[in-house]
């Protein structure tokens, strides 16, 4: 093996040298409330960094490593979506850091660390692999859940997704051994070939070890009946690391599922329809009917992307390539939109400090109409109002279960999408129609900016040049598996 | 497994076997004996927690301070890390120079948490 | 084999038995020592098995590190026992109920349905003949799976940021030994003359290379 040939995995090499490094720079320059600033933008540097290397990766597939490591058009879709969520959520950390004095410079590196996790998870085509990949990001992710430790809700959120983090990774790995006795492999093209053959059809103990295996995934996405630690940890980790846990994470372990279910058991289809099929109804139902009773717009948020979760496994429980496209396109959809909402709530500040109910917003439009119109076009978005970004995501997923004849889904999601209108709209109702609160302070540069950008791209998303490069993007991602 | 090579295996292992079976006796002997042989006459100022002659202040169990937690968790990453190292000893001449570096690149990385370790001071007691 | 049975059996059931002591046990410390009986018992099965490196490796980072921070979490953990007891008494019944359903499931599911093990592929990497199991997994581990391995050793750095990010806190005022320091003091810097006015007295300073002021 030379240094060449691990050409595919040069993002990776990247993102993780970075890390080491930004560690190194870190502890060797004097310690401050806020020596990690210039750590910050190198990381964002570095992100970027692999992003553009990325892209530049010629468009065959290639696997390294027997096939533990793969890298295709669906791979650098994803992962792209990852670098950006990464490298946007540790831009909108650092006022908020700095607010509260704790900017350290080992909040980029363990960011830096979970993205290379994510990538990995990306590309896992390996049960090994794949594991490894959900470990690095679980326990950098654990890490900055409890990163303000001296705060309670802070070290409650770490230990309560720890805990349960924890017992989902259990599960995980419990799967993977059923499926590995089962097949005697843990690379995912040997697993995909002996589960399509007459051998294994419908055999109980491979059964057994998918669904653990998509339990311990569906935790990491937080698909209900697996989301009970969603609020909670959304709510207590601080707000920019709640912004990370709702955009990167989410986007590698729904990649890891399209991975394990496209990839790795596509003779078992039957049987994890189902689940998906499940696991989507419950997460659109729960999502809709949960938000309602919120006061915490970070708690919204959760449910929010509890109910978002739902949409996407729609286009998955459909299993054509339709319906991976679906997918992609609502998981880039997603993750502007919920920077953009984030990028929002960060901006919710007060002489006091931050605050994060909804009754905050009250009267937004009068002290701050810009801030109130961005809210209000992310919100519309959010509730599939068309012509914006959100609706064109929805549209795409429900299509494909409407070709692969899941009409259930597709209406209780489209039921769903209603229920979910009425908390969106509720945010807007509030912030144009109620008696003004407290003016918020004015938005700082990088929130503004990242509004900006959130803003433009779900307004103008129907135009061809916005919209049309990453449907076309997604559409080859998506011919990477064999339906 | 063959039976053969269990048995081999097995073979290695006796003096093990036989040493945790001394162990075990002896253990058990000095264990068991005091119950049949020692004179026992207790009484509650005998048998209570002695603490400098004045009654006891609290509970034995006492919280730990956080630090003990640090650096057993620093001992097991490094643990884990040494571990690593046997298969690689023992297979080193079969694996060429891609294994020789493919360890020192693994090294290298924890030597460098073990630098931002030592940088930070978790390796002092205060 | 009449030998590696009796063994297998031994270890088995001392295993399953210092398991449930774990849980029965009212003492958390005992409770973790039966956690190390199990991890012996363990490690005998693994040598039976044929793979001493495993065993070993149980011994060392298990038994030797993992129940020794187990033990100090159960010594910091001012839990109140009792307290926890009753709760634990309160909840049994839901507790049994879940677990009973469990285990019904399980035996409908192994009852009903065979296990098929036969559509197992040939394994990935055959063992070599005559090769110790140490020896074949070095073999393999550090060049057909240097991507794992290389992930293992990120995956533990990490860990070691964690642990120093979530706990690590230096108390103020602490005063370290500094040997080149203290080494480097002469007469000049470290004493000086003061002289006290007859009926008066003196603060002596905190810093000593500075002539401290006599008061008054």
């Amino acid at each position: 093996m030379t240094l060449a040939s691990l050409s595919p995995l040069w993002p990776e090499l990247i993102v993780a040298g970075a890390a080491m490094l930004l560690l190194m720079v870190g502890v060797f320059r004097p310690e401050t409330d806020n020596d990690g600033e210039a750590v910050g933008w190198l990381a964002i540097l570095a992100l970027i960094g692999a992003g553009v290397v990325i892209i530049q990766q010629p468009t065959a597939s290639q696997t390294l490593f027997d096939n533990a490591f793969v890298i295709d058009g669906f791979g650098r879709f994803m992962k792209l979506l990852v670098l950006a969520g990464s490298a946007v959520a540790l831009l909108l950390a650092f006022d908020d850091f700095r607010d509260h004095k704790h900017m350290k410079f080992e909040y980029p590196v363990l960011i830096l660390l979970a993205t290379v996790g994510m990538m990995m998870m990306v590309s896992a085509s390996d049960l090994i692999s794949l594991y490894l990949g959900l470990e690095l990001q679980s326990l950098a992710l654990y890490v900055v859940a409890a990163f303000r430790r001296d705060d309670v809700r802070s070290s409650e959120a770490g230990l309560k997704y720890f805990v349960l983090g924890a017992l989902s990774s259990g599960m995980l790995l419990y799967g993977a051994s059923l499926v590995y006795g089962f097949t005697g492999s843990t690379s995912f093209p040997v697993i995909a070939g002996i589960a399509k053959s007459s051998v294994a059809a419908g055999n109980i103990g491979l059964i057994f070890g998918l669904v653990f295996l998509m339990v311990g995934i569906a935790f990491k996405i937080s698909a209900v009946p697996f989301h009970m630690w969603t609020p909670d940890v959304y709510e207590g980790a601080p707000t920019p690391v709640t912004a990370f846990f709702a955009a990167a994470p989410k986007i590698a372990a729904m990649a890891l599922l399209c991975r394990v279910t496209l990839g790795a058991f596509p003779g078992f289809t039957a049987q994890w329809q189902q689940i998906i099929v499940f696991l989507s109804l419950a997460s659109m139902l729960l999502g809709a009917f949960a938000a309602i009773g919120q006061t915490s717009i970070k708690r919204l948020m959760a449910y929010s992307s509890i109910a978002n979760v739902g949409f996407a496994l729609v286009g998955l429980s459909a299993h054509s390539a339709e319906g991976t496209q679906g997918v992609l396109i609502f998981m880039g959809v997603y993750l502007v939109m919920t920077l953009g909402v984030f990028a929002c709530i960060l901006s919710m500040r007060r002489q006091g400090g931050a605050v994060d109910t909804i009754d905050d917003l009250a009267g937004l439009s009068k002290h701050n109409l810009p801030m109130a119109m961005t809210l209000l076009v992310l919100m519309f978005s959010l509730a599939g109002i068309p012509p914006l970004a959100g609706f064109f995501s929805k549209w795409y997923v429900f299509l494909a279960a409407v070709n692969a004849n899941l009409w259930l889904l597709a209406v209780v999601g489209v039921l769903a999408s209603v229920v979910g209108a009425y908390y969106y709209l509720r945010i807007v109702k509030i912030m144009f129609f109620d008696d003004a609160a407290e003016p918020f302070l004015p938005v700082r540069a990088k929130a503004l900016a990242v509004m900006a950008v959130s803003v433009v791209f779900v307004l103008f998303f129907v135009l061809p040049f916005i919209g049309g490069p990453i449907v076309e993007a997604a559409t080859a991602a998506a011919k990477t598996f064999r339906y | 497994m063959t039976d053969a090579y269990a048995l081999f295996l097995l073979r290695d292992y006796l003096p093990i076997v036989i040493f945790i079976g001394v162990a075990l006796a002896i253990g058990l002997a000095l264990m068991v004996a005091p119950f049949l042989i020692a004179v026992r006459n207790p009484d509650p100022e005998k048998v209570s927690a002695y603490e400098c002659g004045f009654n006891a202040f609290d509970d034995a169990r006492m919280k730990f301070d956080v630090r003990f937690y640090l650096v057993s968790i620093l001992f097991i990453i490094f643990d884990l890390e040494v571990a690593f190292l046997f298969p690689w000893a023992v297979a080193f001449k079969d694996i060429g120079v891609f294994g020789f570096w493919s360890m020192i690149v693994f090294l290298a990385v924890l030597t460098v948490g073990f630098v931002y370790e030592w940088k930070k001071g978790a390796l002092e007691w205060d | 084999m009449a030998l590696t049975a009796g063994f297998f059996y031994l270890f088995a059931t001392l295993a399953v038995f210092s398991a449930v002591m774990v849980i029965v046990a009212k003492n958390p410390v005992h409770a973790v020592l039966f956690l190390i009986l199990t991890f012996f018992n363990a490690a005998g099965l693994f040598i039976l098995l044929g793979a001493e490196f495993l065993a070993m490796l149980l011994i060392i980072v298990y038994v030797g590190a993992v129940s020794v921070l187990f033990l100090f979490v159960v010594m910091m953990l001012d839990v109140d026992f009792a307290e926890l007891r009753a709760g634990f008494i309160k909840n049994a019944p839901l507790g049994l109920m879940v677990g009973g359903i469990l285990v019904i499931e399980l035996i409908m599911v192994l009852g009903f349905q065979v296990l098929k093990p036969g559509i197992a592929a040939q394994a990935s990497v055959p063992i070599v003949p005559g090769a110790s199991n140490t020896a074949a997994l070095g073999r393999v581990l550090y060049t057909k799976y240097v991507y794992f391995f290389q992930g293992a050793g990120l995956i533990l750095l990490v860990a070691m940021i964690g642990a120093i990010v979530l706990t690590l806190r230096h108390k103020e005022g602490v005063k370290r030994q500094s040997i080149a320091a203290q080494n480097a003091r002469t007469p000049a810097t470290a004493m000086s003359v003061v002289k006290v006015p007859s009926g008066g007295s003196m603060i002596p300073d905190a810093k000593p290379a500075r002539v401290p002021e006599p008061v008054e």
